[in-house]
């Protein structure tokens, strides 16, 4: 019998090298003699050590890591393929601490499975969801939802359950079920692991969506920087449309749901929903005015449900086990889990999925084993582009929705960037204003000019010329922002600004002790 | 008429970056097009897949295709060229053989990517948004490419690298100029 060896094809395994791995490994078995079958597996989210090799074993699966092209001989010499030790074994994948310590409910087959098999996603608790949502009505499907405490995954939060009940009660002649995986911000890539790891959660959420608003047609409007996960998406809603699971009669039921990948086109505001329904429509992406809200006048003027990647995919797993059952995670009113993605200047950088309440002291330094470079971490920006830098005195904040506003930062879509202490912070508020100056619609004057003034605001403050009046000017600024803008892009972008200045005084010439809340 | 860059086990037709063989005649530009409009044009939202398809098979959108498309979409020409200019990922001009694009994301700033930017300028001698003088490599800035765990990342054609150093830019330029 093979013994079956994984490899990753997640994008970020890739980029250190894991299909020149995967093709050596298989060459090398060819020319040895030995019966292997490669299986291309999500990533596992341990990403320090990729490229990651399993090896299936009566005991589970052992792992080795990080596989560069230089150790396959040495590998294949200590008999890997037979789970022998050698120094880059790491022992049972199950058994890695990293990996034990998490609650991985929406990634559970992230890294398990072959992605674009439907058979094993079948094996691997698939479509539980769906069958369930199948013998209950739209009303019953949208009361579950609500009931596990499920909100908005892409940043703002918003109860799924009730933007689905908008859509559910309207009445029209065409609904839609929109994803949004235009997944931009920074430090963040919980969503490009899904949809490469195991995209059929993905079609299935959405699926669920559908049948409970009565929508038809699905659009998963993926970034363009993306490759890779298109595949993987295209691969998997063609097994599922050949199977049934998509089509005009869902497992026999009589209701029809079509799904269909779109391509971004590297529009940062895009991902801001209205954005990304125009876009959807084929024009600019220019900022719709709310209301009416996308639930009621949504893509081409339907009710349309938008839903962030991670969203739809945390969908399955409450109609499979039970709202309660995912309720049970979590802490106040941030329920269930949150899969925080590690970046930046860290040691152990990866995806960690756990309930609402870890601190970030903890995922800094228990899971990310303190900086990569070995210096102090300074600052962490939480959140993406538009969050916060928080320093050291605000690393004890448990993740959760309602703890973050209350230190004026977000959570997000759960990316979190550390910098060491070499960062400069006045550069990093002047690029906030410059990143809003290149991604801005256009639409609203205070972000279409105020990030362009913003930039030069900074270059005063860095040359010293009039001084306090250009940070009193930044402080304005950042106001007009903060209120005057149509959508998070200008809204948002004070955020790591200001909280630049006030949490870190020193490096816009200002003493430290006059930081100011 | 065109390379398709290769990649593991994926059919699928549009993925990887095309590149244009100086061969290319504007006559057989304009076939393609006419192509792709009958292919994409009767679909809801179609100019983003529309745009998309020509990018893909050519390169680039040329301008003088905006005619032919405003009229397949009953749209004005204006609305095209809004279109097209408004999102960074379309452009109206052949890059080189190769683009190559950097992230500039904080992730990526807070592991080097700033001493990889200037490097990588300064090698090339170009800027961003042009083309080196033999033609091999095109530079562009990108906001993110989803590769935070393991920055800096560089993108070269649709392939991404990680944890990328100045050396290793090097040699990526060395092999687009190969």
């Amino acid at each position: 019998m093979s013994t079956k060896i994984y490899i990753p094809r997640d994008s970020s395994a890739l980029s250190v090298g894991a299909e020149k791995v995967a093709v050596a490994i298989a060459t090398e078995a060819k020319s040895r003699g030995l019966d292997v079958e490669i299986v291309r597996n999500g990533s596992r989210g341990l990403y320090w050590l990729e490229t990651m090799v399993e090896v299936s074993t009566a005991n589970g699966r052992v792992a080795y890591g990080p596989v560069k092209l230089k150790d396959i001989p040495s590998l294949f010499d200590a008999d890997f393929i037979n789970a022998k030790s050698h120094a880059l074994c790491l022992g049972l994948t199950e058994e890695i601490d990293w990996i034990k310590k998490q609650q991985r409910l929406t990634f559970a087959r992230v890294g398990v499975t072959d992605p674009v098999s439907l058979d094993d996603y079948i094996a691997h608790d698939g479509y539980n969801g769906l069958k369930n949502a199948l013998k209950l009505t739209g009303a019953e499907i949208v009361k579950t939802v609500t009931d596990s405490g499920l909100r908005g995954r892409g940043g703002a939060a918003f109860p799924t359950g009730i933007k689905w009940n908008t859509v559910l009660g309207c009445e029209s002649d065409q609904k839609y079920v929109v994803c949004n995986a235009d997944e931009g911000d920074s430090g963040t890539y919980s969503d490009r692991m899904i949809m490469e790891g195991d995209p059929f959660v993905l079609i299935e959420g959405m699926t669920i969506a559908g049948v409970a608003v009565g929508a038809t047609q699905g659009y998963i409007y993926l970034r363009s920087e993306y490759p890779h996960a298109l595949v993987a998406l295209n691969q998997a809603i063609e097994a599922a449309n050949k199977a049934g699971y998509l089509g005009d009669n869902v497992l026999g039921s009589g209701k029809a749901f079509h799904l269909e990948v779109r391509r971004a086109a590297g529009a940062y505001v895009c991902g801001e929903e209205t954005s990304l329904l125009e876009s959807l429509e084929g024009k600019r992406g220019l900022v719709r005015f709310k209301p009416p809200l996308p639930a009621i006048e949504g893509l081409f003027g339907k009710p349309t449900v938008v839903n962030n990647v991670i969203s739809l995919a945390s969908v399955p797993i409450i109609l499979d086990k039970g709202a309660q059952f995912y309720a049970d995670y979590g802490m106040g009113r941030s329920r269930g889990t949150l899969p925080i993605q590690l970046a930046g200047n860290l040691k152990h950088n990866g995806l960690v999925e756990l309930a609402f309440g870890a601190t970030l002291r903890e995922l800094l330094y228990d899971f990310g084993g303190g900086s990569a470079t070995g210096k102090p971490i300074r600052a962490v920006q939480v959140g993406g582009p538009l969050g916060a830098f928080l320093p050291e005195s605000q690393f004890d904040t448990p993740l959760d929705y309602e703890e973050f506003t209350k230190i004026w930062a977000v959570l997000g879509h759960g990316g979190i960037v550390a910098f060491d202490d070499t960062v400069d912070m006045l550069k990093m508020a002047r690029y906030a204003f410059e990143f809003c100056a290149v991604e801005s619609c256009g639409k609203c004057t205070p972000c279409r000019i105020g990030s362009t003034r913003g930039v030069e605001v900074i270059d005063k403050i860095r040359s010293g010329k009039d001084h306090a009046k250009n940070i009193e000017l930044v402080r304005d600024l950042s106001d007009t922002m903060l209120n005057g803008s149509l959508c998070a892009l200008g809204g948002m972008t004070p955020y790591p600004v200001l909280s630049a200045l006030n949490h870190f005084p020193q490096d816009f010439g200002l003493p430290a002790e006059t930081q100011a809340g | 008429m065109y390379i398709i860059v290769a990649l593991y086990n994926c059919n699928n037709s549009r993925f990887g970056d095309i590149s244009l063989l100086d061969s290319n005649t504007p006559q057989d530009i304009n076939t393609v097009i006419s192509r792709l409009i009958a292919e994409h044009q009767h679909r809801p939202g179609a100019l983003l897949p529309l745009l998309h398809a020509i990018q893909d098979n050519i390169g680039y959108v040329p301008e003088a295709a905006y005619p032919q498309i405003s009229k397949a979409l009953a749209l004005s020409v204006a609305e095209v060229h809004g279109v097209v200019t408004f999102y960074h990922h379309f452009r109206t001009h052949k890059p080189g053989r190769n683009v190559m694009q950097i992230c500039r994301a904080e992730s990526c700033q807070a592991m080097g990517s700033e001493a990889l930017e200037a490097h990588a300028k300064k090698c090339m001698n170009i800027d961003y948004h042009q083309t080196t003088e033999d033609n091999a490599i095109t530079l562009e800035a990108v906001y993110c490419l989803g590769n935070c765990a393991l920055s800096p990342s560089v993108m070269m054609n649709d392939e991404i690298y990680g944890r990328v150093s100045p050396s290793d830019l090097d040699a990526l330029i060395a092999e687009a100029r190969a």
